[in-house]
């Protein structure tokens, strides 16, 4: 096995495990402040090429979900997806942890804060740590 | 500027065919439209087909061969669910380019029991070993770990959107929009689906992705729709008996999706649906209240409600009482989905935006059958490609 059994990896790379406390790093548009996720190219609000990192807060509120009952093979359901405002600034789509997978114990605009869990387990003994949100109260 | 005329327009019945392929069925649905217009392949100055399964497989030129091979230009187009009826706009564009004077747009499409939909359907742990991969340099499949990218979810939380802004609007709402098109397909002998359901067995039907239960989600499927496309000169040439039924195409709209701020998470079906909607009503010099009918892109029932307030069918903020109030039915003020829409007339993804204009034509000629809505003048059919595309078509009767 290889010398990385233990270890641990984002599940994508705008999650940020190191750096202090978990949390998403957005790609900012440095002309406009558009905030998108992954590498860009270019900004399809306002066509500029420069681009700056830019620290995304933990805590927001959920701006629309859905319970997903019918997933696809391998997937576990049921389970709560949303849209989340973040505080100060972008949105995130995630997976909301720690409630019960129910309608009526969702609340559209719940105040939320960001999470990790382990998403899975490699041969090599890696694990990939996803993010969640979980109600605050 | 002359008017584009619709004198030829015919769907096959949405279904399942696994006795036959994609070029059987646009074929098919092909030669019906040259029929319904009096006219061979050698009239035409140019054909666009639509499909998204085979789309790099020149499903156009195969088809083709069986229509006649007559070496006019042929486009294959694809854009997601509004791909059948961008292929009728591109034979719109041909002729307002001055370069077709009459041309052919076929949609079809054959997916099978193809199950839900969706970029991101891949499930877990199909990698042994993490490396990150792709533009977010994702380690595994993310479908269920960073929420869903299934088609049912997307549009269920584009709906519930909607629902934290509107008050009014919840799970029995959404629910009232299937119970209408269920009810609306029994008319429409082409519908795939052809069964009542009351709005309880619509809520209590297996649920799919919260608040869209299985009988809330529109089916996979078989089918082709073709539209016979020409200019005012060609249509003093064609038969009286087919002149006398064209139908007037006051506007052909496509838009894709403006930046917004949520549409990199979530596609934003909303901000691009407003932009062709308001460009489709300047263009056609009608308003949403002229509108005698409305085939809109219901692949989902939430999805349905918010058209009713991006297509300006009901007040602002209003979708929830709109269907209340019955508005969108049959007998209502703005019939929508009166074919029994992609909920139960089917969703064959390259065909749905030509049988969209299919069945406005169809309306507006008054040869709807049993499903006829009387004394229709104006209609409107609008689809969505996600990710996104939104085509819009305009029809009036002839004056």
């Amino acid at each position: 096995m290889s010398d990385t059994v233990g270890a641990d990896v984002p599940v994508v790379d705008y999650l940020v495990l190191g750096d202090g406390d978990p949390h998403l790093v957005a790609t900012a548009c440095s002309d406009c402040g558009a905030l998108w996720f992954g590498r860009r190219s270019g900004c399809g609000r306002c066509g500029s090429r420069e681009f700056r990192p830019q620290r995304l807060a933990t805590t927001g509120t959920v701006r629309t979900f859905t319970i997903v009952a019918r997933a696809p093979k391998g997937v576990p359901a049921p389970y709560v997806s949303a849209v989340v405002d973040l505080e100060g600034g972008g949105h995130v789509k995630a997976t909301v942890v720690g409630v019960e997978a129910d309608p009526s114990r969702i609340e559209l605009g719940m105040p939320v804060r960001l999470t990790t869990f382990e998403a899975g387990r490699d041969d090599n003994g890696t694990t990939a740590v996803a993010f969640g949100f979980e109600p605050t109260s | 500027m002359g008017n584009i005329w619709v004198v030829g327009a015919s769907m096959t019945k949405f279904g399942r065919y696994p006795d036959k392929d994609l070029v059987d069925l646009g074929t098919e649905a092909g030669f019906a439209a040259l029929a319904d217009a009096g006219v061979g392949m050698r009239d035409m100055q140019v054909m666009a087909v639509g499909n998204l399964g085979e789309a790099s497989l020149m499903v156009g030129q195969r088809i083709q061969k069986h229509l006649g091979q007559t070496g006019i230009p042929v486009y294959n187009v694809s854009n997601a669910c509004a791909t059948g009826a961008t292929a009728v706009r591109s034979v719109v564009t041909s002729i307002k380019a001055g370069e077709a004077d009459m041309g052919l747009a076929i949609g079809v499409e054959q997916m099978g029991k193809a199950g839900m939909l969706g970029a991101a359907g891949k499930g877990r742990g199909e990698r042994t070993e993490f490396e990150p991969r792709g533009r977010y340099g994702a380690v595994m499949g993310t479908e269920g770990i960073l929420g869903t990218s299934m088609m049912p979810g997307v549009f269920a939380q584009a709906g519930m959107e909607y629902a934290r802004l509107n008050d009014g609007v919840g799970f029995e709402q959404f629910a009232k929009v299937a119970e209408k098109n269920h009810a609306h397909s029994t008319l429409n002998p082409l519908a795939q689906y052809r069964k009542q359901f009351s709005l309880d067995e619509v809520m209590q039907a297996e649920m799919i992705s919260y608040p869209n239960t299985l009988l809330m989600c529109c089916p996979t499927g078989d089918g082709a729709a073709a539209i016979v496309l020409c200019d005012d000169a060609r249509l003093a040439k064609l038969d009286p008996d087919v002149a006398r039924r064209a139908v007037k195409m006051s506007a052909s709209i496509l838009t894709s999706d403006p930046w917004s701020e949520t549409d990199d998470v979530n596609p934003d079906v909303n901000t691009l649906t407003r932009l062709a909607a308001d460009q489709a009503y300047e263009a056609a010099g009608v308003g949403p209240t002229d509108l005698d009918l409305v085939e809109l892109h219901d692949c989902f029932a939430t999805a349905e409600l918010i058209h009713y307030d991006n297509l300006r069918l009901c007040e602002p903020g209003g979708a929830g009482d709109f269907i209340d109030a019955r508005k969108p039915w049959r007998d209502g003020t703005t019939p929508v989905n009166v074919s029994g829409g992609l909920i139960s007339k089917g969703h064959p993804l390259g065909a749905t935006g030509a049988a969209g204009v299919f069945e406005v034509t169809t309306q507006l000629r008054g040869e709807a059958g049993d499903r006829q809505l009387e004394g229709a003048r104006v209609g409107m059919a609008h689809v969505i490609g996600l990710g996104s595309a939104c085509c819009i078509h305009i029809l009036e009767k002839r004056a």
